[in-house]
């Protein structure tokens, strides 16, 4: 039996006025898997996952993330799936434990869930002497890995990923990465859009927008070999160079 | 210096671009004169109040007659009995009720002599008081004509006049204490805010880090809302000419130099929240919270320092408003001089020199 | 509801854990209603005044001996003309002038009439007006006395003399702090409550977590109770600390029930809360919101009746404070405070607060949008 499709999107639109921010896009995402969704500041790359994740509605077309429509199951959609922003949005006043015991609850943990899960993060990130220090006083890679871990909590089907690694040294990306596997590997999809063209290569396919539609689809290898190129970053080079748009 | 003046322009961008903070900034004065100007009144008009009239005679028809026609009271009529009135008072209705007892003109023409009774709500003491005096004199006025009627020998009669003010309205103790609410207040908040954002943005660092001194970094904060405040000061003075027909007796020049002062004054208290808080809101809550209150109690122009307990008198010594406010009105109301004022504009300026050290002096700290 | 929980418990602890914050819930309005009803005191005590006597004639003097011995006024100078007692004005040190002419006890015996001149420095109003009241009785009474003395009553036709008996209800002892406190304590509860919430909301935008918060299943309705109500606890807290101070220090307890008063807060305290939550939506940045909000409370506080009686306001004033939330909340503290009234009696109050709670709410409800 073919598993449904965690995102499926066509002809998804939105314009403001007459400016068309994302023009007709369509894709599939698969459960499980890691996609990249990249693009030039301005391509439409942030607007486009606002559509998918409920936060706006879209001019036209279809879309539908985890089983539900964006259009008019908003409020299904955001129970199944989970959001990291740039910002990273966990609340720097109160303690890692508060911060975990929130958003699981917010999403609907059991008590006896919560304490679960809780331990079972804090192993995980090897935070046992961190966990009841306030957020605000840990350094960036630990907030992100902390962040990441509270938006998987729930154990959601989709989990949207807004530039989630920005600041920090390879290493601490490396490590950051090695969560995403290990939650791919449970079965959440991962929906990526990233800066770091070698983070492009760490995930299964990846999509590259251009002034608001998307350019190319494809796994980083058939990519590189359809552009004839070496590494992600000329293949980016490649399409984006024509772009008319700039900065977001 | 042009270096400067790029600091300048930054600032002046970041001020105009929040529409929202400009309209405040700009309406809260004028919306303050038209309130002070033409709602708030010290003056007691309009009271209701209710007459419980047992004997319905000539006299006490022609007593009604007259509280009737003063500006000062409005009849209500549906009260019958006086053990009404206490429920009158409680429904917050009335403030004042007369009674007048059975056989009143009869008591007058025979005996010479009548009584009536007025209960007054003191829950506002100044109001009931003024009211029962106004009430009074309505009666002594009454018992005068009688008088006269009657040719009573030897009256005086007190002629009076009201000076600087012929209506007796409050506009020209009003309009010195807005400009010092509002200069004070929209100084001290906008500096502190916008020195406390950068720290808290992180942008502050930046600033520190370039090829200036922090002084400049800080004065350059201060120019716009010296621009602006001193803008202020024009409205409100032309407010205060045009539309409340209050003009300005002194030296406009005087009064724009004592208001620089008193900008600077305040500018200076904003960089000292700024230099102790970390935060915005922090900052916002004493610059609110702390100021406002104070500024409005203290400066004396809504209630009157001497009346305070001498504590609170010593306090109000400190408040730069009271200075300053007694400086506008000495110079915009009375039309005096600077050798009239020249002691009060002595200790704004020292106030003010002591408020800059000890910002400097804090300021020099955080940042080691 | 489960989410409402965890939003709750997610807010006060940020609450608690913020030390100014409760510094300021605290320690500001204890300290405001500690000095603020003393010096807010309208209460008119030595009014300075100025004596010119032209005349030096027995009964001018008598006239001023009768006048600076009445307690209403303290003697600021003794002059020998206007011009002299103009200064004293002019410097601030007189609010009244009487200038008694030349000829007065002669004028006042050959005519039967004489003026007197009286100038008032009517920067101050209330001054002026008390002033003016009490000179006019202790001349009147002057007056009277004369008249007994030069002539035997049954010469002249009898006067007809009204005597007036005035009692103060609810404050006898003309306490002004007894009706100020109520008032200030109503204000302080507003001014808090309305910062405190009109900050929040913005404070989680302007940071960012409000985007996390909007892609969660958390229902819009369910983020602002999460937000309503903790500083609707805290209102109570604060009013409380109010009260507790009104009776330690000035010795203020409420004539009527005081359960009253709490009911009456808990649906003033949505009011405000649902008016500080709708700046807030209306907001960018958290200056913008302290400004909007101060603007409203500062115009809320002058035009509320707390300094100046609105029954003195021309019409369209009285209409605008038919929309001031806190002028039925001073009122209903005076009412229950000082005369006992009852709950029929804030009938009227309790409907419109109510009113403005729903409407305010609502309104902000429907501005916050998660959804473009």
């Amino acid at each position: 039996m073919i598993p449904a499709k965690s995102i499926i999107c066509k002809n998804l639109t939105k314009q403001f006025g007459d400016f068309m921010a994302v023009n007709h896009i369509s894709f599939e995402v698969n459960p499980g898997e890691i996609f990249g969704f990249l693009g030039a500041n301005g391509a439409g790359k942030t607007t486009a996952m606002r559509m998918l994740c409920g936060l706006s509605i879209p001019t036209s077309g279809e879309a539908m993330v985890a089983g539900f429509d964006v259009f008019k199951q908003t409020e299904k959609i955001k129970k199944n799936i989970g959001y990291m922003s740039q910002k990273f949005s966990l609340y720097e006043d109160l303690t890692v434990l508060e911060n975990i015991r929130f958003y699981g609850g917010i999403y609907g943990l059991t008590n006896q869930q919560l304490k679960d899960k809780t331990e079972e993060l804090i192993q995980q990130l090897g935070m046992q002497t961190e966990a009841k220090k306030l957020v605000g006083s840990l350094p960036l890679g630990w907030k992100q890995k902390l962040s990441f871990s509270v938006a998987v909590l729930h154990q959601p089907k989709v989990v949207f990923l807004d530039e989630p690694t920005g600041g920090v040294d390879p290493i601490t990306r490396r490590q950051f990465w090695d969560l995403i596997y290990d939650a791919a590997n449970a079965g959440v999809t991962i929906f990526v859009t990233t800066h770091y063209m070698d983070e492009a290569e760490y995930c299964n396919r990846i999509s590259i927008m251009v002034d608001g539609a998307i350019q190319a689809l494809d796994t980083p290898h058939n990519l590189k070999q359809k552009y004839a190129a070496t590494s992600m970053d000329e293949v980016f080079y490649q399409l984006a160079r024509g772009a008319k748009r700039a900065a977001d | 210096m042009k270096q400067f003046l790029i600091f300048v322009r930054k600032e002046f961008a970041h001020v105009l671009r929040d529409r929202k903070t400009l309209l405040i900034l700009f309406g809260l004065p004028v919306v303050l004169i038209i309130i002070f100007g033409f709602a708030l009144t010290n003056e007691i008009k309009n009271t209701k109040i209710i007459i419980v009239d047992y004997a319905k005679d000539l006299a006490t028809q022609k007593l009604i007659n007259k509280i009737e026609s003063s500006p000062y009271f409005e009849l209500e009529k549906s009260i019958r009995s006086h053990q009404e009135i206490e429920a009158a008072f409680r429904e917050g209705k009335i403030k004042l009720a007369v009674v007048f007892p059975a056989n009143f003109n009869t008591d007058l023409a025979h005996l010479h002599q009548a009584q009536l009774q007025i209960i007054a709500d003191a829950s506002d003491p100044n109001t009931a008081n003024t009211l029962t005096n106004y009430l009074t004199m309505i009666v002594l006025d009454y018992q005068a004509e009688l008088m006269q009627a009657n040719q009573v020998p030897y009256r005086i009669i007190p002629e009076t006049r009201m000076l600087y003010n012929p209506q007796l309205k409050g506009a020209p103790n009003f309009v010195p204490g807005v400009m010092a609410l509002v200069l004070m207040l929209v100084c001290v908040m906008m500096t502190s805010i916008s020195i406390v954002k950068e720290k808290e943005l992180g942008t502050m660092e930046i600033l520190l880090v370039s090829p200036f001194r922090p002084i400049l970094v800080i004065l350059a904060k201060a120019v716009p809302y010296l621009l602006l405040s001193l803008l202020n000061v024009i409205t409100i003075l032309l407010l205060s000419v045009f539309v409340l027909g209050l003009p300005i007796k002194g030296s406009i020049l005087l009064l724009f130099a004592e208001s620089t002062l008193f900008i600077i004054t305040s500018l200076a208290l904003g960089l000292l929240i700024s230099v102790r808080t970390e935060s915005q809101q922090t900052a916002m809550l004493i610059s609110l919270m702390g100021m406002l209150l104070p500024t409005i109690l203290f400066s004396g122009f809504m209630f009157p320092i001497e009346n305070m307990p001498l504590p609170l008198q010593l306090i109000s010594n400190v408040v730069p408003s009271k200075w300053y406010y007694q400086i506008v009105k000495a110079v915009m109301i009375k039309g005096l001089g600077f050798s009239a004022i020249w002691q009060e504009t002595l200790i704004l300026a020292g106030i003010t020199i002591f408020l800059i050290l000890v910002s400097l002096k804090n300021f020099k700290i955080r940042l080691a | 509801m489960r989410t409402l929980l965890f939003l709750l418990e997610k807010e006060f602890r940020q609450i608690f854990r913020n030390r100014t914050l409760l510094a300021i819930i605290i320690a500001v309005p204890v300290v405001q209603l500690l000095i603020l009803p003393l010096a807010a005191n309208y209460e008119v005590k030595n009014i300075a005044i100025a004596l010119v006597d032209q005349d030096h004639s027995s009964y001018s003097q008598k006239l001023v001996s009768r006048i600076t011995a009445s307690g209403y006024f303290r003697l600021a100078g003794y002059n020998r003309s206007y011009k002299e007692a103009y200064q004293l004005i002019e410097s601030d040190q007189a609010d009244l002038v009487l200038e008694i002419p030349a000829g007065f006890e002669r004028n006042l015996i050959r005519e039967n009439q004489q003026e007197l001149f009286l100038a008032v420095n009517a920067i101050n109003g209330v001054k002026a007006n008390l002033g003016g009241v009490y000179l006019s009785k202790i001349i009147t009474d002057y007056n009277s006395d004369i008249r007994l003395q030069w002539l035997q009553p049954s010469r002249y036709n009898p006067i007809p003399l009204i005597e007036i008996t005035s009692s103060n209800w609810f404050n006898p002892y003309l306490n002004y702090q007894l009706f100020m406190v109520p008032g200030i304590l109503a204000m302080l509860v507003t001014m808090i409550s309305g910062y405190l919430s009109a900050l929040n909301i913005v404070k989680e935008k302007e940071v960012g977590t409000i985007e996390q918060i909007n892609v969660t299943p958390i229902k819009k309705h369910h983020f602002i109770l999460g937000k309503l109500i903790p500083f609707w606890i805290l209102g109570f807290v604060t009013f409380t600390l109010g009260l507790l101070v009104a009776w330690l220090v000035y010795g203020i307890t409420p004539a009527g029930n005081i359960g009253l008063l709490y009911a009456f807060l808990a649906l003033y305290l949505l009011a405000v809360l649902g008016f500080g939550l709708l700046i807030s939506t209306y907001s960018d940045t958290q200056q913008q919101a302290m400004f909007v909000a101060f603007f409203f409370i500062i115009i809320f506080a002058l035009m509320g009746g707390l300094f100046t009686p609105i029954d003195s306001m021309p019409e369209w004033a009285r209409a605008v404070v038919r929309f001031n939330p806190l002028s039925y909340f001073i009122d209903v503290m005076r009412m229950v405070v000082l005369r006992g009234s009852g709950f029929k009696d804030i009938q009227y109050h309790l409907g419109i607060i109510a009113l403005f709670a729903v409407i305010l709410n609502g309104w902000a409800m429907l501005n916050y949008k998660k959804t473009t």
